[in-house]
């Protein structure tokens, strides 16, 4: 928290001045106003291969409405389980019916799946690689109601993880077509959610969601972007911003954080003299920055490094839009950093 | 008795026990130590849900039609190998692997290294939550097999417990089973000093739940419990709670008061063999 305790505000009434935004629902959208989106692209995707799927079957811990499996809900009632509010039990009941041959794909807020059914997540389903999707809304820095819900931690918490494959999706192109990605994939998997009205950006590129691959989406010889999650569109938008200054940027989406695409991180961030970025939607302790950079250094790759990432702290509450201003997620931010570093 | 092959058919409810426990015995011999007396205190039990109870083939321990017998507390492991030797799922021969490098036989039970382990149990508090999954799994199979969950005063502490007894009453999972040992000892102590439970039969009641409460060391009333459970029409999941004593059928091993975690010498294993065949009801 920056402010101090009990910090009164400046009031309205005493000094006027720009339009102060509201924190607003528990997920505020993500997407710009004029920003082309998707409804609950996830709640749809997994309608979708459910047709063909009878293995598939969704549990939640009474947050379907926020995790768009609503929508799963109401088009296979029968094989919807409605957990309650208990995430050990969820994640403990998810391990069971993997057992018995059923895909779960199982839904809450990414702070509740790692912060209170760690333990569940790890012994009941990682250690035995059972095909439990979990799928959890509110990643990092994507709502303004405080650190009782802004997961900032979440990769560091499941990165050390034996087993666990992790997912970290950009838009809604990427939610679909990472959805029965994972349902295909034969072990446990983590996804981060975006849910709502979820911008569609990566559907302009020359793009396909696999796991384990990071793709490069636009190139450039001033400075490499390794991002994931919706922080490649931060990216690209601050490369556009550049690209009118003259400082061409390249982005390299990497939605999957675990396992790393090595190989293809190295030969990116191997280029002599381009300076390497890792933008990420979490905090700058445990996840895709550092886990590029412990790459980096063992492999020999000496460039200019830098994190841009939410700081090691609890954060504000507030409205959305100010939050990613004041702690570096929003494009003018990006763009900001990249260039401050380029010189 | 429904299993479906069964070697040495004809022994007693009781003769089973006491050769579980001569099982448990002779692998805490391999060790020189261990939770023997969790396993003599829930070998009646054991022998009830092997040999009177539960559906299984020992030859085929994934067979779809069995009764499914999860395990929560893992270090109880060395009470179910013997459990799984008497049923012919474990060759006899392996006993002396128990604890060792490599052994499909370790310490605390592991579904992955041994057949018939259900689950991997030993983070406590987990195996209930587990079961009511695979419950609801079974009922959308359609399958008649029931969910056998057994699990320890210990574990009652735990809140997931808990959660899990709501959902299994709120889903009224018939085909759920759960079996408590309360031998009322715990790492620390008596169970009911670490955190009373107590009463135990009224809260699980309460959460929905047909409760069965016996002297778990008595086999015609775990009988009795066990066929209440399988057999009784009241919807809602099923519990057993088992009051059974540590060390059971050991008079000197029962007599310690701190046995946890027994540690037994050397001249002592031969003792204590002796001192249960001495109890042995023929």
């Amino acid at each position: 928290m920056i402010r101090d305790k009990y910090q009164r505000p400046a009031l309205l009434s005493q000094a006027p001045g720009p339009t102060r935004l509201k924190t607003s629902a528990m997920i505020a959208s993500i997407a710009g106003a004029d920003q082309p989106t998707r409804a609950a692209p996830f709640g749809h995707a997994l309608v979708e291969l459910a047709k063909t799927r009878a293995d598939i079957v969704g549990l939640t811990a009474d947050l379907s409405k926020y995790t768009d499996l609503h929508i799963f809900a109401k088009a296979y009632p029968d094989r919807f389980y409605q957990m309650g509010m208990a995430e050990q039990l969820l994640m403990g009941a998810a391990a069971g019916m993997a057992r018995e041959g059923f895909t779960p794909f199982v839904t809450t807020y990414a702070v509740f799946a790692t912060r209170r059914a760690y333990d569940f997540i790890c012994m009941a389903i990682a250690e035995e690689r059972l095909p439990v999707k979990i799928v959890c809304a509110l990643p990092g820095l994507t709502t303004g109601y405080g650190p009782s819900h802004q997961a900032t931690e979440d990769l560091a918490i499941f990165r050390g993880m034996p087993n666990l494959t992790i997912i970290d999706p950009c838009d809604a192109l990427d939610i679909e077509q990472a959805t029965p990605a994972i349902a295909s994939h034969p072990g446990p998997v983590y996804m981060r959610l975006l849910r709502g009205n979820v911008p569609m950006v990566l559907d302009r590129y020359d793009y396909r969601f696999e796991i384990g691959k990071a793709k490069l989406l636009r190139d450039g010889d001033s400075a490499l972007v390794i991002s994931s999650g919706l922080m490649t569109m931060r990216a690209l938008e601050a490369a556009d911003m550049l690209a009118a200054q003259g400082v061409s940027v390249a982005v390299l989406h990497n939605p999957t954080i675990k396992p790393l695409d090595e190989a293809t991180i190295l030969a990116q961030a191997g280029r002599a003299g381009r300076p390497v970025f890792v933008a990420e939607n979490h905090s700058a302790i445990g996840g895709l920055g550092e886990a590029v950079a412990a790459l980096l250094m063992r492999k020999g790759v000496y460039n200019r490094f830098r994190q841009i990432a939410l700081p090691d702290e609890f954060l504000d509450a507030g409205a959305l839009p100010t939050l990613h201003d004041r702690y570096g997620l929003s494009a003018a931010a990006v763009a900001k950093t990249i260039r401050e570093t380029t010189g | 008795m429904t299993q479906e092959t069964n070697i040495r058919p004809n022994l007693s409810l009781a003769e089973r026990a006491y050769r579980i426990r001569r099982h448990a015995l002779r692998m805490g011999e391999v060790q020189g130590q261990g939770y023997i007396a969790q396993a003599l205190g829930v070998a009646d039990v054991l022998a009830v849900s092997y040999f009177h109870a539960l559906t299984y083939r020992p030859g085929e321990p994934e067979w779809e039609g069995r009764d499914r017998f999860l395990l929560s507390i893992g270090h109880y492991a060395i009470a179910l190998y013997a459990a799984l030797i008497e049923a012919g799922v474990l060759p006899e021969d392996e006993l002396e692997t128990y604890g060792g490098d490599d052994s499909r036989l370790p310490m605390s039970g592991m579904a992955a290294y041994t057949p018939g382990m259900e689950i991997t149990g030993g983070s406590l508090g987990q195996g209930l939550s587990i079961a009511v999954g695979m419950a609801l799994a079974l009922k959308r199979k359609a399958s008649k097999a029931y969910v056998y969950c057994l699990f320890s005063d210990g574990e009652l502490d735990e809140g997931a417990v808990w959660e899990a007894a709501m959902s299994a009453g709120s889903h009224k999972l018939d085909n759920l089973i759960g079996v408590v040992d309360v031998n009322n000892m715990q790492a620390d102590g008596p169970s009911k000093g670490v955190l009373n439970f107590e009463p135990l039969g009224p809260k699980f009641e309460a959460f929905g739940w047909n409760v069965e409460r016996v002297d778990g060391n008595d086999i015609d009333a775990l009988v009795r419990a066990f066929d209440a459970a399988r057999h009784g029409a009241a919807p809602g999941p099923r519990i057993v709670i088992c009051d059974t004593k540590m060390a059971k059928g050991v008079p000197f091993l029962e007599a310690r008061e701190r046995n946890h975690f027994l540690r037994v010498e050397a001249e002592e294993w031969t003792l204590a063999l002796a001192a249960l065949d001495a109890g042995r009801q023929i």
